[in-house]
């Protein structure tokens, strides 16, 4: 007995679509960087609210930096906020259209630096929306400054011989702050560079929408990620020093359920 | 119904903007204006209307709240005083950018800096010139009554909705914490999402149907000659404004030879000193914008072929003076008579500073 | 040759040769072209086909979302 032999077109021609990519993505060449996690977490965001079935009844929120632009990848109605204010933008979203589905995409200068104060406030109230946050210890968009999670000793180019704690302070584990906070219903860490955390992240992002539809308060989703041309480095080597590095600082799973 | 009332000018802007059907008011605490979240937390328009009343965690935070349900399609406001304008002036930028229209309420106070608690006029400058970063303007309108705080939240509302750009009530302490009466207009319905896109057009984001492309608020273009045509039609905007929008009144201009011109607190006493040198026999009128920003420049230059010279009463250093004089294109003299830091004018040092301008001409 | 057979189909002209899929398929099945695309990238390839299963975890760690991953059972003969 013999398998059939078959060819690569045959497969495609006769066997079923197991991945594509989600209609609510739109057909835009995404503007990151080769390698660049947010990519990853885009996809993921929008396939939730596909599957959940809710793209026309969700509002997102893009932020200043890189994603800066995610209005042109997802297939959604976005508004675009002034540095760190998403939170405050979602809030008279989700204040005047307490029955749709709010998020915030913002990274870590956008959310834990110029943005710290909206945060913890939306946060202590317990809005009720999505915050997706990407960690990746750097300012990307403006070319690779030292951010609020920049780890100790962590080169940029303004902590161009490392982070220096005593004068430059410490890397800001914001989501574990927020989760402090009673509003906040589920605060999680994950990652997206390997195929088994994309799928845990998945499941994170499935849960604060859920979150949501159950008006259970406010859900962060920090994913750790890398910035291989702001760490100067490979897609590959980024994503090892993550595992290494960012990983041992920002410990994954999560930190309130 | 209608109904009269004895009132705040906080107040009566509060309970105003209850009656005009707005969605929603965020802001934070400030003298001398907290009396209108106050109010707005006392009323509960929540259960009157559904609007919502948040208090923010910082003026920069409420603006961008407004930005959020403004960009919903939704009626939204916010009001505070002078410092904290200052705070919500980069949400007000980027609103202006990303064309929302919005009602924004400065109640000022006297400056620079943390300044003072009593009323102030020294914020036109802010208000009328853009005041944040980039090429826009506000639409600005200058109560001077506790009825015009009431009445210009309502207009305000029309206008930033026909212009899709902010618009502002540019008031100060004195107006916001006297009292007198009020006519509170009818209560009016707030708009349905339906309704809004019949009147307004659908361009907000409420949601995106497969039937339509996603609607996406923003004020950033990466492209410079995108950015440019998009500056374009901001001017363009802000030049249809100029042409149709400019309000003000005139008191016994008509054979008035020279004139006063003033806003809100200051023309209030400006009113008493026409009356004033009335009495004495001085033939002076006031000029009164009700929209500082478009500033009524073609009737002051008319006003300039026949009265013999202009005094700007202010509650500042002098600002409006600036535009006075443009308006008067030098055809005759232009003073200035100002108070600060708080200070107002009493109508007698006023007629004192016109009668000195007479005698110099 | 696997129970289960997979191909892949990669976007050519949206992917950026970041290389993350090579490193990740379990099967060696891609590969980083000698060709460049119109961007001046090297895509990611298809070379090793008959050891594809379709276990998506290429797809699933593109950050450009350009691998369509098809799955087919063969029939014994």
């Amino acid at each position: 007995m013999t398998t059939e032999v078959i060819t690569p077109e045959e497969i495609i021609k006769k066997g079923k679509i197991v991945f594509e990519k989600t209609k609510l993505m739109t057909d835009c060449t995404l503007s990151y960087c080769p390698g660049c996690g947010h990519g990853v977490a885009h996809r993921l965001v929008m396939e939730v609210v596909d599957e959940m079935g809710i793209g026309d009844n969700t509002i997102g929120v893009a932020p200043v930096g890189c994603s800066v632009l995610a209005y042109e990848f997802m297939n959604i109605d976005i508004q675009q906020a002034a540095h760190g204010r998403a939170p405050a933008v979602a809030t008279g979203i989700k204040r005047v259209f307490p029955e749709k589905y709010v998020f915030t995409y913002q990274g870590d200068g956008d959310l834990a630096a110029i943005g710290t104060s909206e945060t913890i406030h939306a946060c202590n109230r317990g809005e009720n929306i999505v915050i997706i946050f990407i960690n990746n210890g750097i300012y990307g968009m403006t070319g690779g400054q030292m951010a609020p999670t920049t780890l100790p000793g962590m080169k940029s180019s303004t902590s161009p011989y490392g982070r220096v704690v005593e004068s430059m302070g410490y890397p800001l584990k914001i989501t574990e702050m927020v989760a402090t906070l009673p509003g906040v219903a589920y605060a999680t860490r994950q990652a997206v560079h390997t195929a088994k955390l994309v799928t845990k992240t998945k499941k994170a992002i499935i849960k604060a929408f859920q979150n949501q539809k159950d008006k259970k308060g406010t859900s962060i989703i920090e994913i750790v990620a890398n910035c291989n041309s702001g760490w100067k480095m490979t897609p590959v080597e980024s994503n090892k020093w993550l595992d290494e590095n960012m990983l041992a600082y920002f410990p994954l799973g999560d930190i309130k359920k | 119904m209608e109904e009269v009332k004895l009132m705040k000018g906080n107040e009566a802007m509060a309970e105003a903007a209850i009656r005009a059907g707005v969605d929603a008011y965020f802001g934070y605490p400030i003298t001398p204006q907290s009396e209108v979240i106050e109010y707005l937390m006392h009323e509960e328009p929540f259960k009157r209307t559904g609007m919502v009343v948040l208090q923010a965690e910082s003026e920069l935070a409420a603006i961008n709240m407004v930005y959020g349900a403004a960009a919903c399609g939704k009626k939204a406001m916010t009001s505070s005083s002078s410092p904290g304008i200052s705070l919500k002036l980069e949400g007000i930028s980027y609103m202006a950018g990303a064309e929302l229209p919005c009602l924004i309420a400065n109640v000022m106070r006297g400056g620079p800096g943390l300044g003072t608690i009593q009323p102030g006029q020294s914020d036109y400058f802010q208000a009328v010139k853009g005041g944040g970063h980039g090429d826009y303007n506000l639409i600005v309108l200058a109560p001077s009554t506790v009825q015009e705080m009431a009445d210009f939240v309502d207009l305000g509302f029309d206008l930033a909705f026909k212009y899709r750009n902010p618009v502002m009530i540019l008031s100060d302490g004195a107006i916001g914490q006297m009292m007198e009466k009020v006519i509170l207009p009818e209560q009016k319905e707030r708009l349905s999402n339906e309704e809004i896109i019949k009147h307004y057009g659908n361009w907000a984001t409420t949601g995106k149907p497969e039937s339509r492309e996603s609607n996406i608020i923003t004020s950033l273009d990466l492209k410079p000659e995108l950015q440019e045509i998009h500056n374009q039609h901001l001017q363009n905007k802000f030049k249809t404004a100029e042409k149709n929008e400019v309000r003000y009144e005139q008191i016994q201009c008509e054979d008035a030879d020279y004139i006063l011109v003033a806003y809100g607190t200051s023309a209030r006493i400006s009113q008493k000193v026409v009356q004033l040198g009335r009495e004495k026999g001085l033939k002076i009128g006031l000029l009164r914008p009700i929209t500082l920003w478009p500033f009524p420049k073609k009737i002051i230059s008319e006003l300039a072929d026949h009265a013999k010279g202009f005094l700007s009463v202010e509650m500042s250093a002098g600002q409006m003076v600036e535009d006075v004089l443009l308006a008067v294109e030098g055809k005759v003299p232009v003073a200035h008579f100002g108070r600060m830091g708080g200070m107002i004018a009493s109508p007698s040092e006023v007629l004192d500073a016109v009668e000195k301008e007479i005698n110099k001409i | 040759m696997p129970k289960v057979r997979g191909a892949v189909v990669i976007d050519i002209e949206a992917c950026k040769g970041c290389d993350l899929c090579v490193v990740a398929c379990p099967f060696d099945v891609l590969k980083l072209d000698t060709q460049v695309n119109a961007k001046g990238y090297n895509p990611a390839i298809p070379f090793n086909h008959d050891a594809c299963t379709g276990c998506k975890i290429c797809a699933l760690v593109c950050p450009d979302i350009c691998i369509t991953v098809y799955q087919y059972k063969p029939e014994k003969v």
